[in-house]
């Protein structure tokens, strides 16, 4: 029986893949032809969704973006065969977008049934885990920490010394919390693996437990993810009916549990110490640090928090060893990182490459240059507490430390691509406004800071006072790099200086009252 | 003799939604929301009984309530229709979009329609950044969303409530 794979991954469901999947049901029906329909993860070549593929002798062949009004000439130019049509790729594995990228942790996205056990062996899954299962836990937090694997959330702090420091610590509990709440804009990677590979990420929590001692895990997903919340769900009661998950995995002696938590709409729950409030039950506030929740997280017990794609990157390291993840990338950023390209660009998606690419061949290479068509004028690398990078940079190499040493950050590789219609003072307004709404308001440079920062900006952008309220604006932004309790406060004057250094006539633009 | 007073239907649904958390405070995020799914808000009503039954004070309970952008005090419209104000949709005319939204359904952000059908809302990043301008209606993701897609995707919204 002829294969077919359409994704329901979110991003090819808000393209109507769900649509495109009862129509291609219906025609077969209709046709008396027989097919099996299997809902995988997306590719990540997502200006190509919905991408459906057909499982031929030479391997699988694309078809994209697919509607519901194209299928009846589908099945016209025999595409169960692979036949020739407009919409037609040819074979998935041989589309220059995936075929030059670097798949490690998403090597089994869009490719296996995310919620077939079987399907996730077969390609290799579980190979971590029962590795781990053989190995001491300092052995398992040497490997990672020999990786050289670095948060991929976005702080690029060493996994295997957090790890270290957890395994280290005496308690009768300690838990493993994965932070799920993808809230930057421009970032989707973590959703697309949790909907697309989802045992990826309990075989990578599951390890870190082993490895530190930890018998409970929690994934803090936002909840503006519906999909990935019940896929996650659902993989989780397989992995418990398998024993992939319990009190004694695969006979083990080892035990594990995970469950998952819902977000509620607050940004700064994906701070760590706020996740773990919010985690308790309680309002999303920062703790302040020390102490670190290695030693004292959630419920006052020691923690390892890390980002989705920093547990998914470690069953690799366990099945295939420290050093075939280290050979990847540039200095001291090793492996892989799925960078996320987004905005204003023509063919968006996940590149997954390894550290030491620059901007500009994600952005022109793999992008395919703006959707408008209008060139590219401002990049914002990390999300919205992330710089804006001006285009005379974008040959800088995706590495923590050059991007650092240029006022800039990796951060989790989520790329926002502007045309030349951005206006950055605007952007710079909107950094302040976002932090005024999205802030805690513990402490007082971010609450207060950002609403003072929302209105200088405003009187720049009215012409007032220009000189002046640019030196109170750098001076309030010093204020909250220097004074704020966390990452919300500390980085957000990092869009905003980066658009007054970059893109100063932006800030001098004559006002519609000069203008007159 | 002092006869205990009769609990009000919502607030026995809300009692018995804390029981099958096992009254645990650390659920309580996930309580307030099975409260909202059952009863399309957090009333204030209920806010006493959810304290006593997890054993907090109210005063805790209505900071978490509060802090929170997804619980509501009073119901929403008949949809709920969320677009994203996020950094990429804004680098895809995401303004425009939200504009339109306005105009056409005569109506700002975080508020409903006068005649109840719809309430619009703001959402910071809904994931779909590869396909900017987004918005989600009824929990469903949309990508690509130009003026003419919002208005196709509202009257289908629109009819199918009233088939």
């Amino acid at each position: 029986m002829t294969r077919i794979f359409i994704p329901d991954d979110a991003a090819a469901l808000s393209m109507g893949a769900g649509k495109v999947a009862s129509a291609i049901k219906a025609e077969a029906d209709k046709r008396g032809l027989q097919l099996e329909i299997i809902r995988n993860g997306s590719r990540g070549l997502l200006w190509l969704e919905p991408l459906v593929e057909v499982e031929t002798a030479k391997g699988r062949v694309a078809y994209g973006p697919v509607t519901a009004k194209d299928v009846a000439a589908l099945f016209d130019a025999d595409f169960l065969k692979g036949g020739k049509h407009r919409l037609g790729h040819g074979l998935t594995e041989e589309i220059d977008y995936l075929k030059k990228q670097e798949r490690l942790t998403f090597a089994r996205c869009g490719v296996i049934d995310p919620l077939s056990i079987d399907d996730y062996i077969a390609h290799g899954g579980f190979a971590g885990l029962t590795a781990a299962l053989k190995k001491t836990g300092a052995d398992i937090v040497k490997a990672v920490t020999e990786s050289g694997l670095r948060g991929r959330g976005g702080a690029g702090f060493p996994t295997g010394i957090k790890w270290k420091t957890v395994l280290d610590a005496n308690a009768d509990q300690k838990y493993i919390c994965c932070n799920a709440d993808e809230g930057d804009s421009g970032t989707f990677a973590d959703r697309m693996l949790m909907e697309g590979d989802p045992f990826t990420l309990i075989e990578g929590m599951t390890i870190a437990g082993i490895a530190t001692g930890a018998t409970k895990g929690l994934i803090y997903i936002r909840s503006e993810y519906p999909h990935a919340i019940a896929k996650m769900k659902q993989a989780i009661a397989h992995a418990i009916a398998a024993r992939w998950l319990g009190d004694n995995i695969q006979g083990s002696g080892k035990a594990f549990s995970l469950a998952v938590r819902t977000g509620a709409g607050a940004y700064i729950c994906g701070e760590e110490t706020s996740m773990l409030e919010s985690l308790e039950g309680k309002r999303g506030m920062v703790r302040p640090k020390p102490p670190i929740p290695a030693l004292e997280g959630l419920f006052g017990k020691p923690t390892v928090i890390n980002n989705v794609l920093s547990f998914a990157a470690v069953p690799d390291i366990l099945a295939k060893g420290a050093e075939f993840y280290k050979n990847y990338g540039m200095g001291r950023s090793r492996g892989t990182l799925p960078f996320q390209l987004a905005g204003n660009i023509r063919q968006g998606g996940l590149v997954e490459k390894a550290f030491g690419i620059t901007l500009r061949e994600l952005v022109e290479d793999f992008g395919g240059g703006t959707h408008s068509g209008r060139p590219a004028r401002a990049i914002q690398v990390g999300g919205p507490l992330g710089s804006y990078v001006p285009a005379s940079q974008f040959d800088l190499p995706m590495d923590y430390e050059t991007f650092a040493a240029n006022g800039a950050m990796v951060g989790h590789g989520g790329l926002v691509v502007f045309d030349d219609t951005v206006d950055m003072a605007r952007q710079a307004r909107f950094a302040m406004e976002f932090c005024a709404i999205e802030s805690c308001g513990k402490c007082t440079p971010c609450r207060i800071g950002a609403v003072r920062g929302v209105e200088v900006i405003d009187r720049i952008i009215a012409g007032i006072e220009r000189d002046k309220n640019l030196i109170v604006l750098d001076d309030l932004c010093q204020t909250m790099i220097d004074g704020s309790l966390c990452a919300m406060g500390g980085l957000t004057p990092m869009p905003v200086q980066s658009a007054v250094k970059h893109f100063p006539e932006d800030f001098d633009r004559p006002t519609a009252k000069a203008a007159e | 003799m002092l006869t205990k007073p009769e609990m009000s239907p919502e607030s026995e649904r809300a009692r018995d939604v804390c029981s099958r958390h096992g009254n645990r405070p650390d659920e309580l995020i996930e309580i307030l929301h099975e409260v909202q799914d059952e009863l399309g808000c957090v009333p204030e009503a209920v806010v006493p009984v959810i304290a006593k039954a997890v054993n907090l004070s109210r005063a805790e309970v209505h900071g978490v309530i509060t802090f929170y952008h997804d619980f509501r005090r009073e119901p929403a419209g008949r949809h709920v229709v969320k677009i994203c104000r996020a950094e990429s949709c804004q680098s895809m005319a995401g303004e425009a979009l939200c504009n339109h939204a306005k105009a056409s359904l005569r109506t700002g952000f975080g508020e409903t329609t006068a005649d109840g059908s719809v309430t619009l809302e703001a959402v910071y990043c809904l994931g779909n950044c590869a396909l900017s301008p987004a918005m989600m209606v009824d929990g469903e993701l949309h990508g690509r969303v130009d003026a003419g897609r919002f208005d196709e995707i509202i009257a289908e919204t629109l009819s199918e409530a009233a088939q």
